[in-house]
């Protein structure tokens, strides 16, 4: 390596001013440019701080070992951009497209530089495509990684919050469920409910499905499991929210659900806990 | 080797299970019961698994045994205060229970028993029949 390119970190070192130049006026020259998701001078400043560390970081060892752990910092940085840029809203082509722009810049820097010595200016190319090619997939790793964090958050908060348990009288609570069904939730689900049964001592739970968008043979496993469940502490549970198209599913899949208490809205199932509870609702009549 | 002490209380018989149950305990316990139902001729036998946080298949049918037992001896069962992890437990496994009553706790069982059983002698006095 020395003898090929021993000083072109130096060089590239020695013309930052006029690689963070290049690179700006590339940016800001081309069509896919946000303005609306980042302003220029955030742009200059992001772009600064990442040809600065890289510049830093780079030594004529270190620029054909993509790998080297010298490049930590660079990573970084790279890193806190993507992510930042993916919570923004760049699309991971715009994101990329960004590192690769100062691959241009580099290059072109390099090409004034090397013009005389063909030779070492190809070595050298090579070099820097490699390293900031690198850098790009680097870059879309964590923005990818940006990304699930946000879907993973987002995954927790819909469990967390789709699964609220009311209590809708003495004794009687609700548990509307919304979207669909599965293992993971049902366990959720059953465990919310169990757990609310025994903190307010209530004997019978409402199970409302009018937001479970289909119900298949597994779904009605998982709902027959938790009001099994339910049975099993004591108390009892009803079904309701059953709309006319999940009624006919039900019955050609053939599933049996003879033994639950099943209405068809959550006003009757609650008529129905009245009833079981002997309560009386009555209109007051208002003496003149 | 321990022993759950069955108490009796009138026309029934009530079982608290403290300690960890393990498979002779319960076996024991499914024993000593079914002798003391017959000997004090019970109607009812309550018992009350609240300290339980763990249970396997052979607890589950344990229970399950007892109360069928009992069924035949003529005396109901009702089992309370069954955690929701280990009610949990059970339906995975398989074991609905079936013909055994539940109950969320001690009080609200012995409500259960007093409907569903009908004393020879007193009168049932509220002849509510909610959980019918």
């Amino acid at each position: 390596m020395s003898n090929q390119s021993p000083d072109l970190a130096k060089t590239l070192r020695k013309k930052r001013n006029d690689i963070l130049e290049l690179w700006m006026k590339n940016q800001l020259a081309d069509v896919s440019l946000r303005e609306d998701l980042l302003t220029n001078e955030e742009l200059r400043a992001q772009s600064e701080e990442l040809l600065d560390v890289l510049l830093q970081n780079l030594n004529e060892r270190n620029i054909a070992e993509v790998e080297s752990a010298d490049f930590e910092p660079v990573v970084e940085v790279l890193s806190g951009i993507s992510i930042s840029r993916a919570k923004q809203g760049f699309t991971p082509r715009e994101t990329g497209l960004y590192i690769f722009s100062l691959k241009d810049a580099l290059l072109t820097v390099v090409q004034q530089e090397l013009k005389d010595d063909p030779a070492q200016l190809v070595t050298a190319v090579l070099t820097i495509s490699k390293l900031v090619d690198s850098f790009g997939v680097t870059t879309f790793e964590t923005f990818i990684k940006g990304r699930e964090e946000v879907i993973l958050r987002q995954t927790d908060e819909i469990t967390e919050i789709s699964t609220p348990v009311i209590q809708l009288w003495d004794n009687i609570l609700a548990l509307p469920i919304i979207g669909t069904l599965d293992s993971s939730r049902t366990q959720v689900v059953m465990e919310n409910l169990l757990q609310q049964i025994v903190d307010t001592g209530s004997s019978i739970a409402i199970l409302d499905i009018s937001g479970v968008p289909a119900v298949d043979s597994l779904v009605a496993q998982h709902l027959i499991k938790t009001v099994s469940a339910t049975r099993l502490m004591g108390a009892e549970c009803i079904i309701s929210g059953i709309r006319p198209e999940i009624a006919q599913t039900v019955v050609h899949l053939g599933i049996d659900l003879s033994n639950i208490v099943t209405k068809a809205s959550l006003a009757s199932a609650l008529r129905y806990a009245f009833g079981m509870l002997q309560l009386d609702v009555k209109k007051t009549i208002r003496e003149k | 080797m321990d022993k759950i002490p069955i108490l009796r209380m009138g026309h029934f018989l009530l079982v608290t299970i403290q300690t960890d149950l393990y498979d002779r305990l319960a076996m024991s316990l499914e024993a000593d019961l079914v002798q003391m139902v017959s000997k004090t001729n019970a109607k009812g036998v309550l018992i009350d698994i609240s300290a339980q946080s763990i249970v396997d298949s052979f607890m589950g049918r344990i229970i399950g045994n007892i109360a069928s037992m009992c069924k035949i001896l003529d005396a109901e069962t009702v089992v309370v205060g069954m955690q929701p992890a280990v009610a949990i437990t059970l339906i995975e496994l398989g074991l609905e229970l079936k013909g055994v009553h539940t109950a969320l706790n001690v009080e609200k069982g012995m409500e259960l028993l007093q409907t569903k059983i009908i004393l020879p002698t007193e009168d049932t006095s509220d002849d509510d029949d909610y959980s019918a």
